[in-house]
């Protein structure tokens, strides 16, 4: 058998999801170190201050970036001011949506939920759905039929990944769902994690963003200009390519279901100011172990059990280094992914060696 | 169906604003202590999926699930947030002696 065969269905409603039931994949109990509960309790507490202040830097940012697009529109010099504000709203507000969503940026909670509906539809990510198949990603992560995350099959999907880079497939789909929700339908993959008291919501936020856009194209042609897009729906898409370029290596390239995020999940070294975008996402492998610890003591949390995990990458651009030749040979091997090595001291992956060579 | 007071541990085992686990009978508990030293239980398993409360996040009366962050009000058991949207169990505790007492059926 060629490995162009062995082609999985990664939709949630396709025999993979049986598949995965049937091999113990769903719900299954994963890795997690030891790490004394004292420390954890420590390093779970939560804070406003620090969220509070990179709110507010993220804000004024995204106000001084557009009001000089603004006064430098029709001129060049409008160019790199629209592309710092695309940054800020169509890739900042990835590391916003996670953080909030998961409840743990900000101590008070009207504030995380506040900044989590913001930050939704800044990424064209409706608010219920996205909690709901992220809560999913936490449960079963890159196992083939349940996960609704992960981010390119194997083999991966070139022209796909391509129209990625500007949102352009991701933007299609939402606007696509946005319609088939705001007339009070599901699909049939959320209709497998979205619960059934939750879905009213879903149908409410669709028609609010869709009233939203209508009013921005209305803006437009009133004005006959697309600058109202360039500061709302616009800056998803010129201004996305960041948050893809941080997404790619979440995951992508490693193994596939396996319970041990240390073996399908990537820790990266960032610079401050990707950091400050990216709010510590790239301490994913941690992030996954220990989904309450809140984003300003993800790095405490590497150091804590850093013994019991892979290196982490030097860079993005180590990270890349491994990825780009992964995804070229998987185009003729899909079989083929990134075998995590861990230290030698460190506590073995659940399964052993079966659990990753079945990936 | 007679109902039991059963010894589930030390008091001080519990730190304030922390929580605890407890099995009996095969069933797990999640035992909590306020700040300001009261006492509360609840099943010890999240209503959304499997996960242990005792391995959560407590927050003033909240206990967070370690592995979704669904939200509990631990003194009531009532859901109060997603995806947490079926309330939890309680049962009644009390302390004695410097030991924790859960009532359970």
């Amino acid at each position: 058998m060629t490995a162009a065969l062995v082609r999985r269905d990664y939709s949630l409603v396709g025999p993979e999801a049986e598949k995965a039931a049937e091999a113990g994949l769903v719900s299954a109990k994963w890795y997690s170190p030891s790490i004394s509960r004292a420390e954890l309790k420590a390093l779970m507490r939560r804070d406003d201050q620090p969220a509070i202040r990179d709110t507010l830097i993220w804000f004024a940012a995204l106000i001084v970036s557009g009001s000089l697009g603004f006064v430098f529109w029709g001129s060049w010099a409008a160019v790199p001011f629209f592309l710092i504000y695309g940054v800020l709203y169509g890739s900042a507000s990835d590391s916003r949506w996670h953080e909030c969503g998961h409840r743990t940026a900000f101590k008070t909670q009207w504030m995380n939920d506040a900044v989590y509906q913001i930050a939704c539809f800044m990424i064209l990510r409706e608010p219920e759905i996205w909690r709901w198949s992220h809560t999913r990603h936490h449960t079963d992560t890159i196992i083939v039929g349940r996960d609704p995350e992960i981010i390119q099959p194997r083999p991966p999907d070139l022209v796909a990944m391509a129209l990625s880079v500007f949102a352009l497939k991701q933007g299609a789909a939402a606007f696509r769902k946005l319609v088939i929700h705001a007339g009070g339908r599901l699909t049939d993959e959320e209709m497998t994690f979205v619960p059934e008291s939750e879905r009213r919501k879903v149908y409410g936020v669709a028609r609010i963003w869709l009233a939203v856009f209508a009013a921005v194209i209305a803006a437009c042609v009133a004005t006959r200009s697309i600058l109202p897009a360039m500061f709302v729906g616009l800056p998803t898409f010129y201004g996305g390519w960041l948050t893809y370029y941080f997404g790619i290596t979440q995951h992508l390239g490693l193994a596939e279901d396996v319970t041990d995020h240390r073996l399908n999940s990537r820790t990266i070294y960032m610079n401050p100011i990707f950091r400050f975008i990216y709010w510590n996402m790239n301490y994913h492998v941690e992030h996954h172990l220990f989904p309450l610890i809140p984003y300003h003591a993800l790095p405490k949390l590497h150091q804590a059990i850093k013994a019991d995990c892979p290196p982490p990458y030097r860079s993005t651009i180590a990270a890349y280094r491994e990825i780009i030749p992964v995804l070229a040979r998987q185009l003729s091997d899909p079989t083929y992914f990134v075998r995590r090595e861990l230290p030698q001291r460190a506590r073995p992956a659940p399964g052993g060696v079966a659990a990753v060579a079945r990936a | 169906m007679s109902e039991t007071w059963i010894d589930a541990g030390a008091a001080d085992r519990i730190s304030p604003q922390d929580v605890a686990p407890f099995e009996h009978d095969g069933r797990q508990y999640a035992i909590y202590r306020t700040a300001d030293g009261r006492y509360f239980a609840t099943d010890g398993v999240c209503t959304h999926e499997y996960a242990e409360l005792a391995d959560g996040y407590v927050e003033g009366t909240i206990i967070e699930c370690p592995m979704h962050n669904g939200r509990f009000d631990f003194t009531t058991g009532e859901a109060k947030g997603a995806p947490a949207c079926v309330n939890l169990e309680t049962f009644p505790v009390k302390v004695e002696g410097g030991r924790i007492l859960l009532k359970v059926a």
